[in-house]
């Protein structure tokens, strides 16, 4: 096949095996055997964080690889700035230690946005690093091919680092979580990329030095690209945004091994982006929207008509009859939403479970896919409350036992059990699966207001004739409820 | 619009169409008129001036009613004058059992009328507050506790007093449908030892929930007591004699009995027989609360109490009648509900493309429309399942123009990746590829409750791009080795954070 090639004679007679003949430096070898080490123990490690059992071991796998490939890069790669890495790793070490170990776990998808952050802005500096001057060797025939790997990489990294600070200021809620929608935003982002196309083929076209100016001017729109982006992402999307970021950040530094020639990079970056991607892919079929309308920004613009009008009487429920509830009830259902967290109602709640445990109660939490702001939210911040996490079930999980269960506390929830996604075709959030509350016996639903969720959607099940409602601060409510079973 | 309430006319019956309570929500939410008969609820305790009080005009006859209202609201199936009495277009609604009543279905299509029989609602999750046979049976079974209560001797509950101990007294509960369940519940609440049998093995769970002993049968097969309408069935002959002799072990322990068994449109089956009531011990209470389908002991006689060899059996038919007060509470609200489906005052309207209005339709306009055709019930879901697989399944294997066009896209790209004849960044994009592949296959597995991990884990591992700034460090460029520094130092900060915070986070999970 190969000597059928027309190309053959053309091309520089470079077979991997013939360049293995040419003796590498034992350094480089043995740095590229660790980074394949390095590689399996990320797969490990992520593999490992498949299952509680093996999660503490999946980390401590990535960690041992990090160590590995930073310590196999400065044996067997670097070639100089010694004294300068240092002065940059320690201090970010500390860094990085104070803030992971002074969050709240409240806190936890802004600080994770801020690190995705982190990442595309180290892509970009890597990129136009090494635009600036190779660290590698770049044969002339391939010069091309390493602009434009450096091109993407800056891309990539610029959008990756905006759209994350925009993810990041919206969690922390120092902006608006709403959607923004431009008009002809789509159109805006067309027009913006093909800018970047455009600037590009500049950028290919000229010598590296004058070439640093499109680079910069690319920089700069793909980073309003970010913003844009993310902007347009409304508040329940959240989760996509933030696995999606992810996603990024690994592709970032998968282009970052291209240019760098680097496997590792391109191994584990590949493994973030592919990882993140799933992550975003699972979030949406939990909402049952598609990956691109969810990305695209805007919530329910494809609605068919006019979703039915929401309206009723609800009934009201004081803390002693929902006390009373929980008393007669023998199995009981949890649905936190984000309006747990932002209560901080976590922790009393724990101490209600156990209350109710120790009376032989079956008590259980139900967590839709896109509770929270993070994937996975909801979990962790039932954890730190000490909630074991053998009665904290997936929707799917126990949506079927729903019906067999005495009570229901929906605590600081409203989109994720709207028995409109199942019932009204035209609602905006039509087809979502959620979690259904309202075939139990009883449902009390704890709210602040009648305000609609971040779907600004109303919500029929409130007007249910088995749904009671219990209005105050979540965190007030359940220890009042609290002080009422300890009496 | 009129909703008319006669005094019931059956002999003994007490129960009342509506309440004043549910009068009021029939004229404030429905924008009804409601016409009462004088007297209507004196039996169930609801005076008139209470419903004069809640908006509701009062007739002194019932053939004003008869002649005003357009819809008549009953318990008991109307008697030959009442039906004499419906006109055109009218519309009853009452209990008409209409599987056993063909000959007064007729009469009412004669009257060209149209009537609602309220056990006809079928049993789907949406009717359930229209569903009346749930609510006088949760009644009967109460009352039936109740009875039995009057006529035993003893306690319920066990006490141990100065004066001696007390046995708690130990029943037996035949047939854990809504009655069957009430029953064990109110039971319990006296502090009796209650047992209870259904050939429905899977209402064991039920049973257990009201604090009541499942009785399991000894039984070789796998036969199952359920039909798809969440009712029982008849059982094969084997079935029921192991049955059987379950029951005569028990009646020689057990203290009280109560039998729910029914088999809809059947006598209902005689599971307590002669023999089993002599083995009883003296002063030993029966109720069974099947008398109105001819009973399941024996010696039942309908509509008394009586005492058969030293036990006392009781077959009254009218338990709910007999709390008359809440039966007409709880019989109300459910006619509330269905006069809502039905449109209310503005939009009332017999709509029979409405599963629930079509099964609780047995005349309509003149033609008997009884029996409805089959709804689905409890089995549904499982039928459904299938319905919605395989359509999709069918659409997995389509290959739409999406599919085609993203193909189309690979294999430019694929050709372009060729084109480079950059033997480096061939090997680079065949390692890429692979990453993403062993990626995908690895987080597919993933818990739903580590997703918050696995994301701050593998945003510590993109951290790795920690290296490019270790490569570009050692430029000769200081622009370029700057730029390297800083890429370290953020790099960092993001592989410290992550990793630590991952820590964290797994050490709050516990089992």
């Amino acid at each position: 096949m190969i000597v059928c090639s027309p190309y053959m004679k053309d091309m520089p007679f470079s077979h991997p095996l013939v360049i293995a003949s040419e003796m590498l430096p034992l350094n480089q070898s043995l740095a590229t055997v660790a980074y394949i080490v390095a590689a399996v123990l990320f797969i490990f490690s992520l593999a490992g964080l498949s299952h509680q059992t093996s999660a503490k071991r999946g980390n401590l796998l990535g960690i041992i690889g990090m160590v590995l490939a930073v310590g196999a890069t400065v044996f067997g790669v670097m070639n100089g700035g010694y004294l300068w890495m240092s002065v940059a790793i320690v201090p970010a070490i500390l860094i990085g230690a104070r803030l992971a170990a002074r969050l709240s776990m409240d806190h936890l998808p802004q600080l994770v946005a801020m690190l995705h952050s982190f990442v595309g802005l180290a892509a970009v500096f890597v990129g136009i690093s090494s635009h600036i001057e190779p660290g590698i060797a770049v044969p002339d025939g391939e010069m091309l091919i390493h602009k434009i790997e450096i091109y993407v990489g800056v891309f990539i990294g610029a959008l990756t680092f905006t759209g994350s600070i925009v993810a990041f200021l919206k969690l922390a809620e120092l902006v608006g979580g709403r959607a923004l929608t431009l008009p002809g935003r789509h159109v805006l982002n067309v027009v913006l990329m093909l800018t970047c196309v455009a600037l590009g083929i500049w950028y290919c076209r000229v010598q590296a030095d004058d070439a640093l100016v499109p680079l910069l001017i690319m920089t700069t729109i793909s980073s309003l690209i970010g913003v844009h982006l993310v902007m347009a992402i409304g508040g329940a999307d959240m989760p996509v945004v933030v696995s999606m970021l992810n996603s990024y950040s690994g592709w970032a530094a998968a282009a970052a091994g291209f240019m760098l020639q680097n496997h590792l990079l391109i191994v584990t970056g590949a493994l973030v982006g592919s990882s993140g991607a799933i992550l975003s892919y699972i979030m949406c079929a939990a909402m049952n929207r598609s990956f691109f309308s969810v990305i695209m920004g805007g919530f329910g613009s494809g609605a068919g008509g006019p979703a039915a009008v929401v309206e009723g009487t609800t009934k009201e429920f004081s803390v002693d009859e929902t006390v009373a509830m929980l008393d007669e009830a023998q199995s009981i259902v949890i649905v936190p939403g984000y309006g747990m967290a932002v209560a901080q109602a976590q922790h009393s709640l724990a101490e209600v479970v156990k209350t109710l445990l120790k009376r032989n109660k079956e008590v259980r939490f139900a967590i839709h896919p896109v509770a929270g702001r993070l994937p996975g939210h909801m979990n962790v911040l039932l954890a730190e409350a000490n909630v074991p996490y053998d009665i904290v079930l997936e929707m799917d999980e126990i949506n079927e036992d729903m019906s067999d269960t005495d009570a229901i506390l929906v605590i600081g929830a409203n989109d994720i059990v709207n028995p409109a996604a199942l019932d009204d075709p035209n609602s905006p959030i039509a087809g979502m699966p959620v979690i259904e509350v309202w075939t139990a016996k009883t449902c009390v639903v704890m709210k602040r207001g009648m305000s609609t969720g971040y779907a600004g959607v109303g919500n029929p099940l409130f007007f249910k004739d088995n749904t009671y409602m219990l209005f105050g601060d979540a965190k007030e409510n359940v220890d009042a409820i609290l002080r009422g079973l300890q009496r | 619009m009129k909703v008319g309430i006669t005094k019931e006319i059956y002999p003994g019956e007490c129960r009342v169409a509506a309440t004043p309570e549910t009068a009021r929500r029939l004229i404030g939410k429905l924008g009804f008129e409601v016409l009462v008969e004088s007297g209507a609820g004196d039996a169930a305790s609801f005076h008139d001036e209470s419903y004069r009080e809640a908006g509701c005009t009062l007739c002194d006859e019932a053939t004003e009613i008869w002649t005003d209202a357009d819809i008549v609201l009953k318990v008991r199936s109307p008697q030959d004058h009442e039906i004499e009495q419906l006109r055109a277009g009218q519309t009853l609604i009452c209990f008409l059992a209409p599987g056993q009543n063909e000959a007064l279905l007729q009469k009412i299509a004669d009257r060209k009328a149209t009537a609602l029989a309220i056990e006809a609602v079928p049993r789907i999750s949406r009717a359930q507050k229209l569903d009346a046979l749930s609510s006088m049976a949760n009644i009967a079974g109460y009352r039936a506790v109740v009875e039995a209560a009057g006529l035993f001797g003893r306690f319920f509950t066990g006490q141990i007093t100065a004066a001696g101990k007390v046995p708690p007294a130990k029943v037996l509960v035949i047939g854990a449908g809504v009655a069957g369940l009430a029953a064990i519940g109110t039971a319990r609440g006296l502090g009796a030892i209650v047992r209870a049998f259904d050939v429905r093995p899977e209402v064991a769970d039920q049973v257990k929930s009201m604090g009541a002993e499942f009785l399991m049968l000894e039984f070789e097969g796998d036969e199952q007591g359920g039909t798809s309408g969440g009712y029982a069935k008849t059982m094969s002959k084997e079935f029921i004699d192991a049955e059987m002799a379950l029951f005569a072990a028990q009646a020689k322990e057990v203290d009280i009995i109560i039998t729910t068994a029914l088999i809809p449109g059947k006598p209902a089956p005689k599971l307590i027989t002669r023999e089993m009531v002599r083995s009883m011990r003296p002063g030993s209470v029966i109720v069974d609360l099947a008398a109105e389908q001819g009973g399941n002991c024996e010696a039942t006689i309908p509509d008394k109490v009586t005492k058969y060899e030293g036990v006392h059996i009781v077959g009254y038919r009218d338990l709910t009648s007999r709390l008359a007060h809440t039966s007409s509470q709880l019989y109300g609200t459910n006619l509330y509900h269905l006069l809502d489906e039905m449109g209310g005052a503005e939009k009332f309207n017999v709509e029979m493309t409405d599963d629930v209005i079509r099964g609780a339709t047995v005349v309509k306009d003149g033609q008997v429309t009884w029996p409805p055709p089959p709804v689905s019930v409890s089995a549904a879901p499982k039928e459904k399942v299938v319905e919605s697989v395989a359509p999709s399944a069918v659409v997995e294997k389509k290959i739409g123009t999406l599919d085609i066009v993203l193909m189309v896209i690979a294999a430019v790209l694929l050709v372009g990746v060729a084109l480079t004849r950059d033997q480096g960044f061939i090997t680079d994009f065949t390692v890429f590829l692979l990453a993403c592949l062993i990626g995908w296959q690895v987080i597919w597995n993933v818990t739903a409750s580590l997703h918050a991990p696995l994301m701050s884990v593998t945003n510590a591992i993109s951290g790795i791009i920690i290296v490019g700034g270790m490569v570009q460090i050692g430029a000769t460029n200081p622009v370029a080795a700057w730029l390297g520094a800083l890429a370290i130092f953020v790099a960092t900060i993001n592989i410290a954070g992550g990793f630590l915070i991952t820590h964290r986070m797994l050490s709050l999970f516990r089992k």
